[in-house]
């Protein structure tokens, strides 16, 4: 069995276009101080480094831990960066969770940045390569297709990912870190918008962020004795599959699907939206949150958009099971950050200390991020009590 | 220093290197024909298993090599497709245009390509398209001889066959 | 805490060009083989599979997800990836084995450097503001420390060239090797310098290619009958990117990891250091404190030839490999990454 591990420190930046003033280093830096400053401790305090971020082209900088060692208070400790393309903030977060389930270290730092201002991500993402036909604009021309199948398999109503978008940007405007702050957005902003990728449009696409996202976590010994109330780990999972291969289910993925069978298993959970008081879920195009609502076992098959349309997962309505009530990726993403973000949200949620966004008496919750073509996930489930 | 600094918020130090691509040896082979005006996939060496095109070097389920070739239809279905309205960089193609995965005929995954020819609003899944072919003097090793596919006038593929035509296409 | 053992190694022939294959094709006849050793049919018969890549030594983002493809990971897999030498996929995977989430893992590294100029490239890797811009390559670097020691007479030229010299030789006896030969220190100390005071036979090479580690619990290893050798520490640290502040003739990080490793828990038969210039080999031999009990490098090490991302992991199937020949009780197989030695990771193995 594995040790128990729990979140007891939690840092941001804001998030936004550029972050100018300051370096890489200067911005991993802020985010790392304020989680040791949320946990009331220093960089003695701290026996190993967990980096993690999305492609080095994003940046320029190849194994950015080698420079960051510095501005991160890891000389002569172990520093470890992983990269799992989009779910990489999520995995982070797991391999730092496994320094200390695993009995090895009391207590990590994870961070996890972007810091897309210094370079070119889009041309990273897909830098065109000799004898192939360079089409693919980015991650929206990639996954445009794949969310016009979900419309027609599940005949959902037009205006559902205009509904998502609307909603997590109210969402991110109680809270303050968010980079897209649109307290008065409506509907009809959101389908006048300009068509990019279609059915994609500009309101429903997330916007390209600058940003680091930390956390502190600690052996059950140190978490009994933090200053704050800790969030305690209760299952971590990973799941990947290829890109493509044939008769792959590339709207509902598999690898999602026995992803979160695995955690709920270990976090005891038999019904998502009832047992979980929320959850943060990585949505970068509106439409992957009815998507995600069904491979996540939220809702049955074809019925995602169901309890979108109702306000099931809306703070502002009230909602039974609110998603993203941190603005989620749609308002906020610093890509390499964004599945520690969600992670780190869903832990602030069940430590009551979600601010504006907070979900009243918020007990357990989910924090989920993919990857690549949707076939790269990790998830974990946090909760107010040791298990 | 007493005196007030500047603020530097920017350190121009782009990044060229150099790099000799290769495409890989199961994609050498597929580029090969391509040059020939021949659009293949590939599979691994038994009959019964999937077509790849364009051929990665693997077959991605199994993990194992797709050593056998196939020769493939240049006709297709539309499997799902987007409509872009920005521009990408380096590209002439003028905004919006129709961006569609495509499974040709005998293969069991699709790829992507621009579809023409057509009306972007009747652009639907299951639709039949045919490549437009670049003339013969200016193939080369690239998907780019085949200029686009257009829509053909052949009754739409329903959506649980698409991917599992054979190269004769709907006739089985 | 579970003991973990290593069950089976393999890697392909350091070759300096693969020519036309690509990432996935580097990596699926060295997992064949591996499989092969390890009696398992594909990567769904371990419980964790961990690589390490770098999308920079081809110059594509996402290497690591061609290399999905070689898995067979249909149905999904548990997967994970780092951005550094396999050898800390290694680390990774052990820490998912020590908290029960797994009893066997699948590792493995790999790297097409040929592509581009990999020294050049390495210079990416600096402080983005100061040292990049500048384009100092891994060889000038390399060159500066060897110029310290030199000058403050910790070596000489001719220490290095015996280095070179038994590497070439070890090297004969190691089918993957790239470099091999009869060759004698004066032989390497006929050659001209190269960047000064290097000489070629000082740098490794860059080599193309892929290797493969199994581990599993010592539990599992038996269940499967396999011969293995005990993993009885690891350790890894980082020092600072500064090299001003670091004292290069040393490796101060590669001596605490030792230590934390417990190597010097018991006698070294063997070690493989991850040295990609004579000189390297020099300054952690004596970090480690080896001795004459101990053979150095025996496969000839990364100056016969360097898997750029894998080089690490193949050190500690090296000495998997003496152990389980029957040559070595007890090993120690050190990896490197970042200029001049700045992160090293120490794992001991002993036999079952």
């Amino acid at each position: 069995m594995a040790n128990l591990a729990a979140v007891v420190g939690i840092g941001q930046t804001r998030y936004t276009t550029k972050r100018q003033d300051v370096s890489i280093a200067g911005l991993v830096r802020e985010a790392a101080v304020n989680a040791l400053q949320d946990a009331d401790l220093g960089w003695d305090d701290i026996d190993a480094v967990i980096l993690g971020k999305a492609p080095d082209m994003f940046e320029g900088v190849i194994m950015p831990e080698v420079y960051l060692t510095d501005a991160l208070g890891c000389n002569g400790k172990p520093m470890i960066r992983v990269h799992t393309a989009g779910s990489v903030g999520g995995s982070t977060a797991i391999v730092a969770a496994s320094h200390v389930q695993s009995g090895t270290f009391k207590r990590v730092l994870t961070v996890s940045f972007e810091k897309q201002s210094e370079s070119n991500a889009m041309w990273a993402l897909s830098n065109p390569q000799p004898f192939s036909t360079h089409l693919n604009a980015g991650a929206g021309g990639y996954f445009a297709p794949i969310i016009r199948e979900y419309m027609r398999r599940s005949n959902a109503p037009k205006d559902v990912g205009i509904k998502v978008a609307v909603k997590d940007r109210l969402h991110g405007a109680r809270n303050p870190l968010a980079h897209l702050q649109k307290p008065d957005i409506t509907m009809q902003e959101v389908e006048e918008s300009f068509m990019l990728w279609d059915p994609i449009r500009f309101l429903e696409a997330c916007p390209s962020s600058d940003g680091a996202c930390a956390m502190v976590i600690a052996n059950e010994e140190l978490a009994d004795q933090a200053v704050k109330q800790p969030a305690w780990i209760r299952g971590v999972a990973m799941r990947s599959e290829p890109t493509t291969f044939a008769g792959r289910d590339e709207v509902n993925p598999q690898a999602g699907r026995d992803c979160a069978a695995d955690v709920y298993k270990q976090a005891g959970i038999t019904n998502p939206r009832k047992d979980l008081d929320c959850a943060e879920v990585y949505v970068p195009f509106s439409w992957y949150e009815p998507m995600w609502l069904e491979n996540l076992g939220f809702a049955p098959v074809g019925e995602g958009w169901k309890l979108t349309m109702e306000g099931a997962t809306s703070l502002d309505e009230g909602g039974d099971i609110p998603w993203n009530c941190s603005g989620g990726v749609l308002s906020s993403n610093a890509i390499g950050a964004s599945g520690m973000i969600r992670f780190a949200e869903a832990a602030r949620q069940v430590r009551g200390d979600a601010g504006d966004h907070q979900v009243e008496g918020a007990k357990l919750a989910l924090g989920h991020a993919y990857g690549g073509g949707a076939q790269f996930f990790a998830m974990w489930v946090v909760g107010s009590e040791k298990p | 220093m007493s005196e007030e600094q500047e603020v530097v918020t920017v350190v121009n130090a782009p990044v060229y290197l150099q790099y000799n691509f290769t495409a890989g040896a199961a994609p050498a082979r597929f580029l090969a024909q391509l040059k020939k005006g021949k659009l293949t996939g590939q599979r691994r060496a038994e009959p019964e298993a999937p077509v790849y095109s364009p051929p990665r070097g693997s077959c991605p389920a199994s993990g194992r090599p797709t050593e056998q070739e196939v020769e493939l239809s240049d006709k297709a279905t539309v499997q799902s497709f987007t409509i872009v309205y920005i521009p990408i960089p380096g590209n002439v193609i003028e905004p919006p245009f129709v961006v569609a995965n495509l499974v040709a005929d005998g293969a069991n995954i699709s790829f992507i390509h621009l579809m023409s020819d057509c009306d972007n609003s009747e652009v639907h899944i299951g639709q039949r398209v045919q490549a437009v072919w670049k003339p013969e003097e200016e193939w080369d090793y690239s998907m780019d001889n085949i200029k686009y596919f257009k829509p053909i006038d052949e009754p739409d593929v329903p959506v649980e066959k698409i991917g599992k035509l054979s190269v004769t296409g709907q006739e089985g | 805490m579970k003991d973990i053992a290593i069950v089976a190694y393999q890697q392909s022939d350091g070759v300096s060009d693969a020519g036309a294959v690509n990432e996935v094709e580097l990596i699926m006849p060295v997992l064949e083989r591996t499989f092969t050793q390890a009696r398992l049919g594909s990567a769904q018969d371990v419980d964790f599979v961990c690589s390490g890549s770098c999308d920079y030594l081809q110059g594509a983002a996402f290497a690591f997800v061609a290399g999905v493809d070689a898995l067979g990971a249909v149905p999904p897999i548990k997967e994970s990836h780092v951005e550094m030498d396999a050898a800390w996929a290694l680390y990774e995977s052990i820490l998912k084995i020590r908290m029960g989430h797994a009893e066997s893992a699948l590792i493995y590294g790999f790297g097409k450097s040929s592509p581009g100029e990999l020294p050049i490239v390495l210079s990416q890797q600096l402080d983005p503001y100061y040292l990049a811009p500048q384009w100092i390559d891994s060889i000038s670097l390399a060159a500066m420390q060897a110029r310290l020691m030199l000058d403050q007479g910790l070596i000489t030229e001719r220490d290095m060239a015996e280095v070179v010299s038994r590497s070439r030789r070890n090297a004969m006896s190691n089918p993957h090797a790239q470099l091999a030969g009869d060759v004698s220190p004066e032989d390497v100390l006929a050659q001209a310098t190269y960047l000064s005071p290097l000489r070629k036979a000082d740098c490794c090479p860059v080599s193309d290619g892929a290797s493969a580690v199994v581990i599993a619990t010592v539990e599992k290893a038996r269940e499967w009958g396999l011969p293995y050798a005990i993993i009885s520490g690891i350790d890894h640290r980082i020092e600072t990117h500064n090299l001003g502040m670091r004292d290069l003739t040393d490796s101060v990080s590669t001596r605490t990891a030792a230590k934390h490793a417990g190597m010097q828990d018991g006698r070294v038969d063997v070690a493989e250091l991850y040295a990609p210039f004579s000189h390297q080999e020099i300054i952690l031999t004596r970090a480690l404190g080896l001795g004459a009990e101990t053979s150095i490098n025996p496969s000839g090490g990364v100056l016969a030839g360097n898997l750029m991302m894998a080089s690490g992991l193949s050190r500690i199937g090296e000495v998997f490999n003496r152990i389980v020949g029957g040559e070595a009780q007890r090993g120690v197989a050190h990896t490197t990454s970042g200029p001049c030695l700045q992160h090293n990771l120490v794992t001991v193995l002993e036999k079952a």
